[in-house]
Formats: C-alpha cells, sequence, structure tokens
C-alpha cells in the first residue's frame, strides 16, 4: 500500500509525538550522563569540583569492582537466556501435549512472570534459600546434605536462579504459542514421511521456533542487562563484589558513595555497551522479524 | 489431531506438567501460605505445610505498620495513568507507521526499541537531579511520567503488530465513506483493535507495577509504590517471614488475579508478531 | 452528475511508471469496466480516481472540478472492495449507515435510507447481524448496500465478485449490472474477467502495462480489436493469431481469424490440419487443431458435431471475419 500525500501527511503528524518525547528522553539525560562524567562531583565533598578529564573514565575502568560487575552483567544475562531458552523450549514441548487441566497448568505456569521482582527476590532470599529454616535448607537435611547459604556462598548463582524463576514463564508460553501455531498438518506430513520425534523437532519445529525466539532474547536481553531489584534486595551486590553487575555497581557509587562523576562515567561505559549488545540485536531481530 | 493418544502417555504427561508446573509455582503458594501463619508457625522446621494456626493478623499488622492502602493507591496510579497516557501517544504513533509506512519506518520502530535497550543506570544521575530540581522526586507525576516513557517503546511496538493485522482496506472504505482521520481511528480502527489494545494496556500495567528501578531510587515515603514498600521489609534484623508473606502477598495479588484472567492475551501480545 | 475525466494520469512508485499517461473519459451514467491482466494498473488506475493513491502527474477531474489533490472523503465517489472490507464490528445496518453518519445526516433519515437500501438488495432480514455471520454474497451485497446508499457520483468497484462462486458471480454480475441501470449512476468496474466486462460494460477500457490499449463498446473491440493485445484478450476462447507464411498473402505480419469465424469441414478449403482435442460442451464444439505451418489453431462450432481427436479435417477461415496486423501489432484497416 501506498499512502496518499495527505495520509503521509497526517501520519508524520502522529508519529511526532512519540518520536520527539523519545529522542528528548534518550538525548538529554545521555548528554548530561557524558557532561557530569568529565566532571569532579562528589556530593560528599562539594569543594572538589571543576573539570576532572578522564579521571572519572580511569578511576571506573580500572577498579577492579568494573570488570568483576561487567563479568557479572554477562553471566547473568547470558546464563539466565540459556536456561530460560532451553528450559522454554523443553516445557513449551510438555505443555503442548495432551494434559488434564491444561488451563490451571499454564496459569501456573505463567504466575511468576506477574511476581514483582522484589517480592520474588525477598521469598527466594528468606523462605527458600535461608539456610536454617528455608525450604532448600529442609531438602537437604531431608536428603542428608548439610544445610547450604546459598546467598553468602554462591551469591551469582542464587540470582542467576531468582532470574530465571521470573523468565522462565516468558520463554516457555510464548514458545509454546509458537509451537501451537504450528501447522498440524505440516506434524503430519512429517509423520507419514516418517519422522521420528527428535527429528520432527529438528527440523519441523525448531526453525518454525525461530522468530519467537528471536522475540524471548530480545525481550529478556533488555530487561537482563540491567537486574536491579533482585541484587539489591537479596545480597546487595556481595559478598564484596562477588554479585554485583554493571547496573548495581553504578547505583552503588551514585546513591551510595555520592560520587555522581563516577557514576557518570560509569553510566557512559554501560550505555556503550548496552549500545554493542543493541546493535546485534536490532540486527537479529530486523532480519528475523521481517518476512 | 487425528491420531489417538494411549491413555498410558497421556498421563505421563499431565502427571510430568503438573509436576513442573506446581515446583515453579510452588514459591508463590508458600508465601501466599505463610502470609496466614502465626510468626512462631513460618520458622517451623521442618516448616509446616499449612498453617498450623490459621491468622489474617499479619495482613492487619502490614497494613497498619506501613499502610498498604497508600501503596496500593500510588501502584494504581502510576501503572494506569501511565498506560492510559501512553496510549494516548502510541496509538497515533502505531497507526502511522502500520497504515502509512515510509522508508523509515522500520528504522524509526528499531531506534524506540533501541531507547529501550539504554540502561537505565546510564541516565540514573541526570534524572535524579533533573527530578530533583523540578521538585519531581517522590511524586506521583514524576513516576507515572518515567513509568510513561520507559514502557512507550513497547506499546508502541505491540500495537504496530496488531494493527498490521488490520486489512487495509477496510480503513480505506471508511475514507470513502468520508470519514475524516479522527473520525476513522475512533469509529473503525480502535473499534477492531480493542483485544489488541486491551493486552498492551494490561502488559504496561504489569510491567509499571512491577518495575523496580525508578520506583526504588526516584521515591520515598509519598509517592512510593508497592515495589518499594516491599523493598521496605528486607532489612534483615529480626524473622518476620509471616508478614513478609502477608505483604508480598497483598503487592502481587491484584497483579497476579489480572494476570491469570488474560494471560492469553497476553502472550499473544507479547510474541510481537513473531507467531502469526 | 457524474461525469470523470482523466487527463495524462500517471504514477510512478519509484522508479517503476505504474500508470504512464492515461486519458478518459466517463461519461455521466455509464458503466466503464477497465479490463487487463494482473499487474496492468487497473486497480491502481481505479485508487487513483477513489483518492487512495496520489496521480504522480496528470489531473482528475468530477463533473468539471480538479479532484486531483482532494482526499478520498471530498471526491463523493464510493468504492466496493474486492475483499467487501466490511467493518467486522458494526451490524449490517451499521456498515450501510456508516458513511451517512459521518455526513452527520440525522439518525431517522438514516433509518430510512438503509431500510430502503436493504430492501433493493434483499438484506432486510440480515439488518441486525455482524459480517461474519452473513454468507459470501451476502457480505457483497451489504457492501454494495454501503456504496448506493450515499447516493454517490459514481461507484467505484475493485473486482468486487472474484472471491464468489461461479454461479454466484453470474448472478451478481446481472444484479449489479441491473442496479445501476435502474441508479443511472456512473460506474467504475475493475475486473481480469473479460466476460464480466463483455457482458456488464458500456464501454470497456482494456488496460495493458499502465496504458490504455483500446477504449470501446463491447462489440467495437470484438469486432475491430486495435491491436494483437486486445485481439487476444477479449473473446473466449482466444483469436487465433497467425504470423509467418501463412499471413503474407493477406499483407500482414499476423492474421487473426476468432474461432468461431472458421468454418469447419471434412473436405471443404482451406488448412489441412489433424484434431489434437476435440472439447464436447453440448452448446458448442470446441476443436483444437494441429495444422502443418501454422501451429494449433482453435476452432469452434456450434451445437453437436460429430468431429473426434485424430481425424483430420479442414479450416476455411471467414475472410470478412479475418484481421490483420501489422509488424507493430497494430490493425491494418481497410
Amino acid at each position: 500500500m501506498a499512502a496518499t500525500v495527505n495520509t503521509r501527511k497526517l501520519a508524520r503528524a502522529m508519529l511526532t509525538p512519540a518520536v520527539v518525547i523519545l529522542f528528548i528522553w534518550m538525548i538529554v539525560p545521555l548528554l548530561l550522563t557524558i557532561w557530569y562524567s568529565f566532571q569532579n562531583y562528589n556530593l560528599l565533598s562539594p569543594e572538589n569540583t571543576g573539570f576532572a578529564g578522564f579521571m572519572n573514565y580511569k578511576y571506573f575502568l580500572t577498579d577492579p569492582a568494573f570488570f568483576q560487575a561487567f563479568w557479572n552483567t554477562l553471566t547473568i544475562t547470558l546464563s539466565v537466556l540459556v536456561i530460560t531458552v532451553v528450559g522454554g523450549i523443553l516445557l513449551g514441548l510438555l505443555l503442548d501435549q495432551f494434559i488434564y487441566g491444561q488451563g490451571i497448568v499454564r496459569i501456573l505456569v505463567i504466575s511468576p512472570f506477574f511476581i514483582m521482582p522484589t517480592v520474588a527476590a525477598l521469598v527466594w532470599k528468606n523462605m527458600l534459600m535461608d539456610p536454617n529454616y528455608g525450604i532448600f535448607a529442609w531438602i537437604a537435611t531431608r536428603l542428608g546434605f548439610a544445610p547450604v547459604a546459598w546467598l553468602e556462598n554462591y551469591p551469582l548463582f542464587s540470582i542467576i536462579l531468582i532470574v530465571a524463576w521470573q523468565w522462565l514463564p516468558f520463554a516457555t508460553l510464548i514458545l509454546l504459542t509458537a509451537m501451537q501455531s504450528l501447522d498440524e498438518e505440516q506434524k503430519e506430513a512429517a509423520g507419514m514421511d516418517g519422522a521420528n520425534f527428535a527429528s520432527l523437532f529438528v527440523y519441523i519445529t525448531l526453525p518454525h521456533l525461530a522468530r519467537a525466539i528471536t522475540v524471548v532474547i530480545l525481550i529478556e536481553t533488555i530487561f537482563l542487562l540491567s537486574v536491579f531489584a533482585e541484587i539489591l534486595v537479596t545480597t546487595g551486590g556481595g559478598p564484596g563484589y562477588a554479585s554485583t553487575n554493571i547496573a548495581y555497581l553504578i547505583y552503588h557509587q551514585a546513591l551510595l558513595d555520592y560520587d555522581v562523576g563516577g557514576a557518570s562515567a560509569g553510566g557512559v561505559v554501560a550505555v556503550i555497551l548496552a549500545n554493542i549488545v543493541a546493535i546485534f540485536l536490532v540486527r537479529l531481530v530486523g532480519k528475523n522479524l521481517e518476512a | 489431531m487425528a491420531r489417538a493418544i494411549s491413555p498410558q502417555k497421556k498421563w505421563t504427561f499431565t502427571i510430568l506438567a503438573w509436576v513442573v508446573a506446581l515446583i515453579l509455582f510452588f514459591p508463590i503458594l508458600w508465601t501466599i501460605l505463610t502470609a496466614f501463619k502465626t510468626e512462631g508457625d513460618a520458622i517451623l522446621f521442618p516448616p509446616a505445610f499449612l498453617p498450623p494456626h490459621w491468622t489474617l493478623e499479619n495482613f492487619v499488622t502490614v497494613q497498619t505498620r506501613s499502610d498498604y492502602f497508600k501503596h496500593f493507591f500510588n501502584s494504581m496510579v502510576i501503572s494506569i495513568g501511565s498506560s492510559l497516557i501512553g496510549l494516548v501517544i502510541a496509538v497515533p504513533a502505531a497507526w502511522s507507521m502500520a497504515f502509512a509506512p515510509a522508508k523509515r519506518t522500520k528504522d524509526i520502530l528499531m531506534w524506540m526499541l533501541s531507547t529501550k535497550m539504554m540502561p537505565a543506570v546510564g541516565v540514573l544521575v541526570p534524572i535524579y537531579l533533573i527530578f530533583k530540581n523540578l521538585g519531581l522526586l517522590d511524586t506521583l507525576t514524576g513516576l507515572t511520567g518515567i513509568m510513561t516513557l520507559i514502557n512507550l517503546p513497547i506499546m508502541v511496538w505491540m500495537l504496530y503488530t496488531y494493527f498490521r493485522e488490520i486489512p487495509v482496506d477496510i480503513l480505506e472504505a471508511s475514507r470513502m465513506d468520508g470519514a475524516v482521520l479522527w473520525k476513522e481511528i475512533v469509529y473503525v480502527l480502535l473499534p477492531m483493535a480493542i483485544p489488541g489494545i486491551a493486552s498492551t494496556m494490561l502488559l504496561n500495567i504489569i510491567l509499571a507495577w512491577n518495575e523496580a528501578f525508578w520506583t526504588l531510587n526516584l521515591s520515598a515515603a509519598n509517592a512510593a509504590p508497592l515495589t518499594a514498600f516491599i523493598a521496605s521489609y528486607s532489612s534483615p534484623e529480626g524473622l518476620f517471614w509471616a508478614k513478609l508473606s502477608a505483604a508480598s502477598t497483598l503487592a502481587i495479588a491484584p497483579i497476579l488475579v489480572i494476570g491469570w484472567f488474560s494471560q492469553k492475551q497476553l502472550v499473544r501480545g507479547m510474541t510481537f508478531g513473531a507467531v502469526k | 452528475m457524474g461525469k470523470i475525466v482523466l487527463e495524462n494520469v500517471q504514477k510512478h512508485f519509484g522508479t517503476v511508471k505504474v500508470i504512464s499517461n492515461v486519458s478518459l473519459t466517463v461519461e455521466d451514467g455509464s458503466f466503464v469496466v477497465f479490463v487487463g491482466p494482473s499487474g496492468c494498473g487497473k486497480s491502481t488506475l481505479l485508487r487513483l480516481i477513489a483518492g487512495l493513491e496520489d496521480a504522480t502527474g496528470g489531473r482528475i477531474l468530477i463533473d468539471g472540478a480538479d479532484v486531483t489533490d482532494l482526499p478520498p472523503t471530498k471526491r463523493g465517489l464510493s468504492m466496493v472492495f474486492q475483499s467487501y472490507a466490511l467493518y467486522p464490528h458494526m451490524s449490517v445496518r451499521g456498515n450501510i449507515g456508516f458513511g451517512l453518519k459521518m455526513a452527520g445526516m440525522p439518525k431517522d433519515e438514516i433509518r430510512k435510507k438503509v431500510d430502503a437500501a436493504a430492501a433493493t438488495l434483499n438484506l432486510t432480514p440480515y439488518l441486525d447481524r455482524k459480517p461474519r455471520m452473513l454468507s459470501g454474497g451476502q457480505r457483497q451485497r451489504v457492501a454494495i448496500g454501503r456504496a448506493i446508499v450515499r447516493e454517490p457520483k459514481g461507484f467505484l468497484f475493485d473486482e468486487p465478485l472474484s472471491n464468489l462462486d461461479a454461479a454466484l458471480r453470474v448472478n451478481m454480475r446481472i444484479e449489479i449490472a441491473r442496479l445501476q441501470r435502474s441508479l443511472g449512476t456512473t460506474a467504475i468496474y475493475v475486473t481480469h474477467d473479460q466476460v464480466e466486462a463483455m457482458t456488464m460494460a458500456d464501454k470497456i477500457v482494456v488496460l495493458n502495462a499502465g496504458s490504455v490499449e483500446q477504449v470501446g463498446s463491447p462489440l467495437e473491440l470484438y469486432d475491430r480489436p486495435a491491436n494483437l493485445f486486445v485481439a487476444g484478450f477479449i473473446g473466449s476462447p482466444k483469436m487465433n493469431l497467425i504470423g509467418g507464411a501463412t499471413a503474407e498473402p493477406y499483407q500482414a505480419a499476423t492474421i487473426g481469424i476468432r474461432p468461431e469465424h472458421l468454418i469447419v469441414s471434412r473436405d471443404g478449403g482451406g488448412w489441412a490440419g489433424t484434431i489434437s482435442v476435440a472439447e464436447h460442451l453440448g452448446s458448442d464444439t470446441f476443436l483444437y487443431v494441429e495444422v502443418p505451418g501454422v501451429g494449433l489453431v482453435t476452432a469452434r462450432t456450434p451445437g453437436e458435431v460429430s468431429f473426434h481427436a485424430g481425424e483430420r479435417v479442414m479450416l476455411q477461415p471467414d475472410p470478412a471475419r479475418l484481421h490483420r496486423f501489422d509488424k507493430q501489432g497494430q490493425a491494418i484497416r481497410g
């Protein structure tokens, strides 16, 4: 369809508010962040002001905490992506079968997605992972093991577990919906051709899921790169920096150390890193969502 | 499906699916059950599955201690307000991209999405300072605005995918029938897109309700929504799991119920056109 | 009221010329059919007239007024879409009355007009139903009702019958033609089906690759095709077009003879050939005859004849009905 000049003019007018608002929302804070990142600006030492050059960057990038946070961010994002996509496919395949009470099962499975991160983190931290009274501790003792202090000993793993629990339902249901949209006749035809379950999955189901998997990866990445509340509530980034990701590190610098300049430098670094990821993802999505 | 499935297979899958579903749901179930226990029963070891002494006391305490209803009200205002404002901005934008696409439409859509990729922490400092200067810190106005902005790209995208499923013929028919643009949108497009708009709105409400970065950092006593209310229960001193559970139950219940009723619609919308 | 004039109308999509320099006059009250193969630009031309597309060049006049830059809402035309494009959330009544509602007509007047239109189209029992509860033919009627109720200056039909089954198509064809005559409203009708064009039109516009090949009444096109394209496009089965040595004696690059203008005999004059397929339709018999040096020739004989595949027959062209074309494919007159 080609629109007429009249329509196109209107269309531009109707698109403008959204574009302008988002542009301002993107550009103004970003420019300010860049500006602050070159300033000496610490709320605890108001007398020390002025141009800082690249000091803030130097300080931020050479801080061992940065590297730890960088790897933690990547670890959280990739681990959760792998767990939820693989788990989502398996669970989707299971739910795609005939099941008594499928409606209720669906509702149970999607529920974690509706839980706010702070609640999820608190519940896991206290009632599940607590080494003295938690359910995991009880299971461990029943099986004859010593209870584990999850958050102290395996902080990053614990956070990955919590976040994966929140996002697995999303992946599962999106992938399940995609599976259900697969043409039954196509499956039957493949069955007639002698395809067994495995080859049916590899040659028919998986290619059909490509677009849905893309969407899951895209949406989850947006949220996973900036996991925050879960860390804030459970480990506070510790012990040490063991479970600090970049989001939490900058938060820590800005609002706990009051180092606006340093936090801004960190912010700029985070934006650059996110943009690198975004370029990859947008390419991937752009390719996969067309057609 | 024409193929017959053996009863044995049916029951195997059923049991397997229920076990997995119950494991995933367990933390929520456990929270709700604990909310009805006394503090003593909540930390029994080995744990008591059902409350040995059912009580509503925790809910009362939570309300008197931290004023649940005020935070609930804040959450409502922020999530519904941001969804409505978002719709007003996103519907025209999505209309324009879906029905009058230009060469740059795809790029604009992708650009909008990429603003979502920008880490909130990257701009936390300036936003915090701007809010401070404008007196928006800890106000519902400020939080609603922020929530509108961060969810706008997703709203536009979702509406766009819904709108694209509407045959353009029908809109053209309304133009031939003499409908000017706003009438075309109000009388023809919106009624046809109600399911899409509803699920867009729902997803936005859920995302805004659960958003925990900006709400935690930009609100204090006054405008704090439920995310911040719950965070106040994270302090380590003493064990008060029953109250924590009661507070959690109260915080998640509204969205959980809405989510249950709308999950089919919602999931379909969230596939963003990846599933036809 | 409803004379539509196109002056040198052009439409380019990027560098692709979809319509090149079309000039045309559609007289008030006439039924004009745009016909051509798919991709010839006939639907685009209709959408240009509707105002759903912008012309790249040229002018469009309705009753003398230049509407080239007016949006569809201000052109006073109504359109029936191939997909019907009914409003799925409105009842039949709502669909038909929508245009009147947009025009701000009082409610009881809308009701009266919708009732009248529904009565003409036998839709009265369905007025409160939603489009999805109607059959294809009924939906088609609603789309037509929506077009007529506004008493427009002209109707635009974009392949309106292509989604109907064959039997219904014939009925609706007759119904549309009758309705248009009784209303006396100008109609432009787009189709790829030359039978529809021949049966419905006062005037046919044959389009090919974005240009007008010929304009004329159905019989003019049948009797005097202006070029090879029209000759091949109008008429069913298609005209036999024969070039080479066979055409030379007629001082033409190509000669054309319609299947019904060949006299078939066992021992008369003309071209000798062998029947490869014989189709017996009862009313007619189509013979596909392999003629050495000429090619496969189609012949049509009325009624049932006892020719069968494999037989040798003679084909004698009726000289008065022979069409001659030059190297450029243009008809040679006289």
